[in-house]
């Protein structure tokens, strides 16, 4: 069984927040960790290695320096480590990354891709089924819990007050929560051995079947208009009417004050 | 020169700290208080490989160096000095002496599960009247057969009743050396369930009190003659290399206290206020934290060097890394004795309550100058080899 796992290097939000001019994040100016989703959705692989004896491939997308969390990766147990990294890549919004992580999965032998649900830096969780969609798979988004039987997989899909059982058959992608495991730590063996371990570097030439329209800031048919850093909200006014009545005259002033109506 | 970490360096410092900050510093002050060995974080520390750091991949170990293993010391000791000492003395005082001087055989019954963290191992050379004077042992060792019989006690052991395997030393008979009679000292493995083998008192201590500190005691205690550990009448020799390596481990403690009580420290002083303002603001307060990241610095280019001259030691037998290892515990140790004092002070009454770290920090710190050899000891083997 070989299992794909797609992580992300994202700013640690320990760290504070960097922008380039373009509004895009300033990745270089950044302290940076594996996304918990994306760690989680490793974690589940490995266990898969350990129950069935997978073989675990991680792949990113992102600045060589993304390759330090493909080594903690590896730290933690994982076989094999793609790095896809271009200087035509960069910029991409969620279309033109799940354009390139495809093109880079069309190179690889997989039963399995599992990626986190979302990024913590852009929350879209667009990627996963994007990449899926692309391949032509079926996608399970949100997985709690993650089984193989034969060549099926069974997951349990979270949702807010309920979860769903799904059956796929492989291939197919699986998108994680967080709340999926605890991620293992990395061993200091491991550590030693993945940092003198071969990381594969692909380019733009790399990627089969992909159009270079479809790829990096150009490819992009997201558009930022502004990006700023949270603003700190005060801690506004608590009103407590004595009935629903006054509680809708008192907001319906409220509007009315500010101009909304 | 070279100051900076490498990859692998900074990698493994950040697995530690994660790892003691979630794992090991919930439980510190539980532990310290109940005087309870901390078996889950000991089960947790050999998942991941904690009890094996710097022993080769073919003898079930991570196949790291000594500054890797000194720095899984140091950030334990960060949080808990006890869950430092346990690391140090199973992996400096146990490992250490079999891998070095043990037969194949021995290696691979011994070294291979101490190593995963299966079992836990332990040091005996220290009696009751047997401390600095190593000289003076009283236990007995006498060969019968295919069997050697020992007698006597060890006391003041770190994992006493916790470990599985014991590297103990023992009086085998006497040589003349230099026209004085002298006795002749070996060392010998001995597993825990041996038939004469028992635990005396548990020492009731002033800090690392989570730590297994007990009284060995050996009546008729017979082990089969193949645990001869190293040659006969080379255990003194043995307990000296194995406590040049000790002594590293002892100095990451050391070094980790330090740094953690001066961590907890500068959050410490700058939430406090007194006339109006943080008494991280008062210049006095600001002189001492300066002098004292100074000396805690100095500490760790000592602690760090010595580290490395071991891993030297390791591709070169004729590397000595004695004296290193003997100014880095010298120093580390007085330096944590100083800085927990001096953050104990900062914190005021708080620093004398058992809810503040810098309490445990300070009672913790005071072992560091006594144990593996005391500061004492430390300046005698350098001017020894100063003066040669």
């Amino acid at each position: 069984m070989k299992v794909v796992v797609c992580i992300k290097q994202v700013p640690d939000t320990k760290g504070g927040v960097s922008f380039n001019p373009d509004g895009t994040l300033n990745r270089a100016a950044m302290l940076a960790i594996m996304n918990p989703d994306d760690k989680a959705g490793l974690e589940a692989a490995l266990r898969l290695k350990d129950q069935y004896g997978a073989e675990v491939t991680v792949l990113t997308m992102g600045l060589p320096k993304a390759a330090d969390v493909l080594r903690e990766a590896l730290a933690m147990g994982a076989d094999k480590a793609v790095l896809v990294t271009d200087r035509v890549l960069g910029g991409a919004d969620t279309w033109a990354t799940s354009t390139t992580i495809a093109g880079a999965l069309r190179n690889l032998d997989y039963d399995l891709i599992i990626t986190g649900r979302q990024a913590i830096d852009g929350d879209t969780a667009q990627v996963g089924p994007q990449i899926a969609e692309h391949l032509g798979l079926p996608v399970i988004s949100y997985a709690q819990d993650i089984k193989i039987e034969g060549d099926k997989v069974i997951v349990e899909r979270l949702y807010d007050d309920r979860y769903h059982v799904l059956e796929a058959q492989m291939p197919c992608l699986i998108t994680a929560l967080a709340e999926l495991n605890e991620p293992r730590y990395m061993t200091p063996g491991g550590i030693f051995d993945a940092v003198q371990a071969e990381v594969t570097t692909w380019g733009r030439a790399d990627l089969k079947d992909v159009e270079d329209s479809n790829l990096g800031l150009n490819g992009s048919p997201t558009k930022i208009a502004k990006a700023s850093d949270k603003v700190r909200k005060g801690a506004g006014e608590k009103v407590v009417p004595d009935s629903p009545d006054e509680a809708v005259a008192y907001i319906v002033g409220k509007l009315d004050e500010k101009h909304v109506i | 020169m070279d100051f900076s970490l490498s990859k692998e360096h900074e990698m493994v410092r950040t697995l530690f700290k994660d790892f003691a900050e979630k794992e090991v510093k919930p439980l510190a002050q539980e532990i310290d208080e109940e005087h309870r060995f901390p078996r889950e974080t000991v089960d947790k520390m050999a998942k991941y490989g904690f009890m094996g750091i710097p022993v080769p991949k073919e003898y079930g170990g991570q196949g790291c160096d000594t500054l890797a293993y000194a720095m899984c010391v140091e950030e334990l000791s960060k949080v808990c000095g006890t869950t430092g000492v346990i690391v140090s003395a199973h992996t400096s005082l146990c490992i250490d002496p079999i891998l070095t001087f043990g037969s194949e055989e021995q290696k691979q019954k011994y070294v291979v599960p101490l190593a995963k963290g299966e079992k836990l191992g332990a040091f005996g050379l220290t009696e009751p009247g047997a401390g600095t004077d190593a000289q003076g042992q009283q236990t007995k060792a006498v060969l019968d057969g295919d069997e050697w019989v020992l007698n006597g006690s060890k006391c003041f052991i770190t994992n006493g009743k916790e470990a599985d395997v014991y590297v103990i030393f023992a009086v085998t008979g006497k040589v003349e050396k230099r026209g004085r009679i002298m006795k002749e000292i070996s060392a010998f493995i001995v597993e825990k369930g041996t038939p004469g083998f028992t635990f005396g008192t548990k020492e009731n201590k002033m800090g690392i009190c989570a730590s297994s500190t007990y009284e060995l005691i050996f009546t008729d205690c017979r082990i089969p003659k193949e645990n001869l550990l190293g040659q006969q009448g080379k255990g003194f020799n043995i307990a000296m290399h194995t406590l040049d390596g000790g002594r590293i481990g002892i100095a990451s403690q050391a070094l980790g206290l330090a740094e953690g009580a001066l961590e907890t420290t500068i959050n410490y002083v700058k939430e406090r206020k007194q006339f109006g303002k943080a008494i991280g603001q008062f210049q006095n307060t600001q002189f001492q934290l300066a002098d004292m990241a100074t000396k805690v610095e100095a500490a760790k280019m000592l602690v760090y060097k010595a580290a490395k001259k071991k891993d030297e030691f390791k591709k070169d037998p004729k590397v000595s890394y004695s004296v290193e290892a003997a100014m880095a515990k010298l120093y580390a140790a007085e330096v944590a004795m100083e800085v927990t004092t001096k953050c104990v002070q900062l914190h005021g009454g708080y620093g004398y309550i058992k809810e503040y770290d810098v309490e445990r920090m300070m009672r913790d710190a005071k072992i560091t100058e006594i144990y593996e050899g005391t500061s004492e000891v430390q300046r005698m083997v350098i001017s020894a080899a100063l003066l040669k």
